[in-house]
């Protein structure tokens, strides 16, 4: 923690003591790196004003069940430094002033822990249910303690019929409804549109479908087993998220994984970034009719997918990353092979990008299509690619770097424009940088140890972790239980941050580029719905 | 315009026989491939027609039904294509847990497909509940919800793994 970090922290306790909010910072706080402030629960909408005028970026919120009362945490980010507010609420009645008048991406977080929890949020501008469809009713509430996780109607659920999408009036504007199944292979959700012509009027997001209880079936899992579910929270990102638990998991039992391990586990994530931004730079081009590009790149991705398979064992690097450290090593020989296919990537990416430069057809239709301001990215903190092309700078990685990142340099890719193809810039730049850290990481990979022998953690004990993940920050907490059991389980996806932004950024455009624009922000479903 | 063409010359055709591949992925995909379209040709009219359905999946299983169609596996040239409809579809291939938001719809899109019609159960949660279960949000195996005629096992399974099962299920014709 460095004294900027403690300066902007105790600058913004100062002025939470000086506006009349009740502060008390933790010391030494129960979840490094974050520091943990505990405030009134009557001041945590005056809280998150106060944090938005000093420019603190909203990150998550979440909540736990403690029977006796419910703790409710924040988490801001301001210059790489990480407070999460906390409060406690009463079991009986939960209510708390909401934070989404003064942060657009606290919304749907907030009406999350409403439906989950049945805390309500005063002045919350849209108190729509979210998560619940009809799986539950309004009364009960999943992650409530007294809520068994097998639910409590083994009927048939409906469909959710009922759910007040936002009407239009008026005689040229029409509505488009698609999904929750889409026409493609991909992932479940709804979107309503409001088009007149072609033209998207509005846009409202309806997701939830593939809610599985994540949260919930966490519960009473060793940390193993919540690794492997962490790492199915979103099987695109399964190394991030299973990292970031891990990390959590290992500050929560007071262990640091091996130097070595943590080189591999960035290894594994960075090639989890390189697959992932080949597949949708290709998945980009196949959107606007550019078959030479979807199967270029499509080959490239198959390839390093088969070399995970060869060296590692897994296409997805699923399971690889475990509590203590990691599963996998990597020689001489292999590090070689990786160098090698290193270079022959870097090869043909001069080859493709230089094509895909050259081609007016592409920028005929990325260029301008789906334009997301930075003020608006900056209003939602908008995460990753999707914020650094519109001109945000944050990566965990380089703010908030944890191991290995502590020792290796990197530039963060970074653009203004904000539009489609600004993000597909970036994800260009970013395979790049990814290439040139797994080299770093290969030359300067420190011997030793794979795995810290896993030690038992105090019976609530919790522990906070946040790792950049190629969509963008992963933020994961939890809490043990005793006997080395877990008691609370918060995953959040850069996806949750994210999902709100396609709405705005396809205002204005025709109702055909909402595939391209979608995919260039490319959100999980899975892992918002958890 | 000339160093797309030129690119093209030079990835050349990679699905069929290329140093680039590993050998034996190459003869296991060419000899699955050739005995899935003997059936697809003699039973199908040469034409298999998938509806792939997420019914709650972590979207692992989805990046690998998607492999199905890189240039290495290339599975339209067994004569099997994935479809925009369940009208258009003999086969539907779905992936699980099936959430129970996903329940109605899911259902929904087995009415939708005609008859007759085939339901692969794919990746271990489709099959089995695998690391998600039964929960008050989750029915678990797509057999829960649906008929299934064929279960596609594997944490996600591989494209090789999904050709094999959709070779049995045409073997069963």
């Amino acid at each position: 923690m460095s004294n900027r970090d403690i300066d902007s922290i105790s600058l913004l306790c100062h002025k939470l003591e000086t506006h009349g909010v009740r502060t008390d910072l933790l010391d030494p706080g129960p979840l490094p790196p974050a520091r943990v402030l505990e405030i009134d629960a009557a001041g945590w909408g005056k809280a998150a004003e106060i944090a938005h005028a000093e420019k603190w970026r909203w990150a998550g919120v979440w909540a736990e069940d403690l029977l006796s009362e419910l703790y409710v945490y924040a988490c801001l980010e301001h210059q790489g430094a990480y407070l999460v507010l906390r409060a406690g609420l009463s079991a009986e009645h939960p209510r708390l002033p909401s934070q989404a008048p003064y942060y657009w991406a606290a919304d749907r977080p907030e009406r999350h822990l409403q439906d989950m929890f049945g805390i309500h949020f005063d002045d919350h501008p849209d108190p729509r249910r979210w998560t619940r469809h009809q799986a539950w009713d309004e009364s009960s509430h999943p992650l409530r303690r007294d809520f068994p996780a097998a639910g409590l109607s083994p009927r048939q659920t409906s469909p959710d019929n009922s759910y007040p999408f936002l009407r239009a009036q008026g005689a040229s504007v029409y509505e488009i409804p698609v999904g929750p199944v889409h026409a493609g292979i991909i992932e479940p959700g709804h979107f309503r549109f409001l088009a007149i012509g072609e033209t998207v009027l509005h846009l409202e997001e309806r997701l939830g479908y593939v809610h599985k209880g994540i949260e919930k079936i966490a519960e009473g899992r060793d940390p193993h087993s919540l690794a492997r579910l962490a790492g199915r929270v979103s099987g695109d990102t399964t190394v991030s998220h299973a990292w970031a638990a891990c990390l959590a998991m290992e500050r929560a039992a007071g262990l640091d994984a091996p130097p070595r391990a943590a080189f591999l586990r960035g290894i594994l994530a960075e090639r989890e970034r390189v697959i992932n931004h080949l597949w949708d730079i290709g998945a980009l081009c196949n959107d606007v009719g550019f078959g030479f590009g979807f199967y270029q790149f499509g080959r490239l991705r198959e390839l390093w997918l088969r070399e995970n398979q060869a060296l590692f064992g897994h296409r997805l690097l699923m399971d690889k990353i475990v509590p203590g450290g990691v599963a996998v090593d990597v020689d001489a020989a292999v590090g070689q092979r990786i160098k090698l296919s290193i270079a022959a990537l870097r090869k043909e990416l001069d080859e493709l990008i230089t094509i895909l430069d050259n081609n007016s057809s592409l920028e005929d239709r990325f260029l301008a299509a789906g334009h997301l301001s930075t003020e608006l990215a900056t209003a939602l903190g908008a995460l990753g690619f999707v914020g650094r092309a519109s001109g945000q700078s944050f990566d965990v990685r380089q703010d908030a770097p944890y191991a290995p990142y502590q020792q290796l340099r990197m530039r963060v890719a970074q653009e203004e424009q904000g539009d489609v193809s600004s993000r597909l810039w970036v994800r260009y730049k970013e395979l790049r940088t990814s290439l040139r850290l797994l080299e770093d990481m290969l030359d300067g990979m420190p011997s030793g140890e794979l795995l810290t022998a896993w030690r038992i953690p105090q019976e609530h004990a919790v522990g906070f972790a946040a790792v950049e993940s190629w969509r963008g920050e992963v933020l994961c907490f939890v809490r043990f239980a005793a006997d080395n059991r877990i008691s609370r389980y918060w995953p959040r996806d850069a996806s949750v941050i994210n999902w709100p932004a396609l709405e705005k950024l396809v205002l204005g455009n025709i109702v055909p580029d909402f595939p391209v624009c979608n995919k260039s922000v490319n959100g999980s479903y899975s892992g918002h719905d958890l | 315009m000339l160093q797309l063409y030129g690119k093209i010359f030079k990835t050349g055709v990679l699905t069929e026989k290329t140093p680039k591949k590993p050998r034996e992925i190459d003869e296991t995909l060419e000899a699955m491939g050739r005995s899935l379209k003997a059936v697809v040709d003699k039973r199908f009219q040469g034409s298999l027609a998938i509806r792939q359905v997420d019914a709650g999946s972590c979207n692992g299983c989805e990046l690998e039904i998607h492999a199905l169609n890189n240039v290495f596996y290339d599975v339209e040239r067994f004569g099997v294509h994935f479809v925009a409809s369940p009208r258009h579809a003999d086969v539907l291939l779905v992936t699980g847990p099936v959430s129970r938001h996903m329940e109605a719809a899911l259902r929904r899109t087995y009415e939708a497909t005609a008859d007759p019609k085939w339901v692969v159960a794919v990746g271990d949660c489709g099959v089995c509940g695998g690391e998600f279960g039964v929960s008050y949000a989750s029915c678990g195996a797509v057999s829960n919800v649906i008929p299934v005629d064929l279960a596609i096992p594997g944490c996600p399974p591989t494209p090789l793994m999904l050709l094999q099962g959709l070779l049995t299920l045409c073997g069963r014709f």
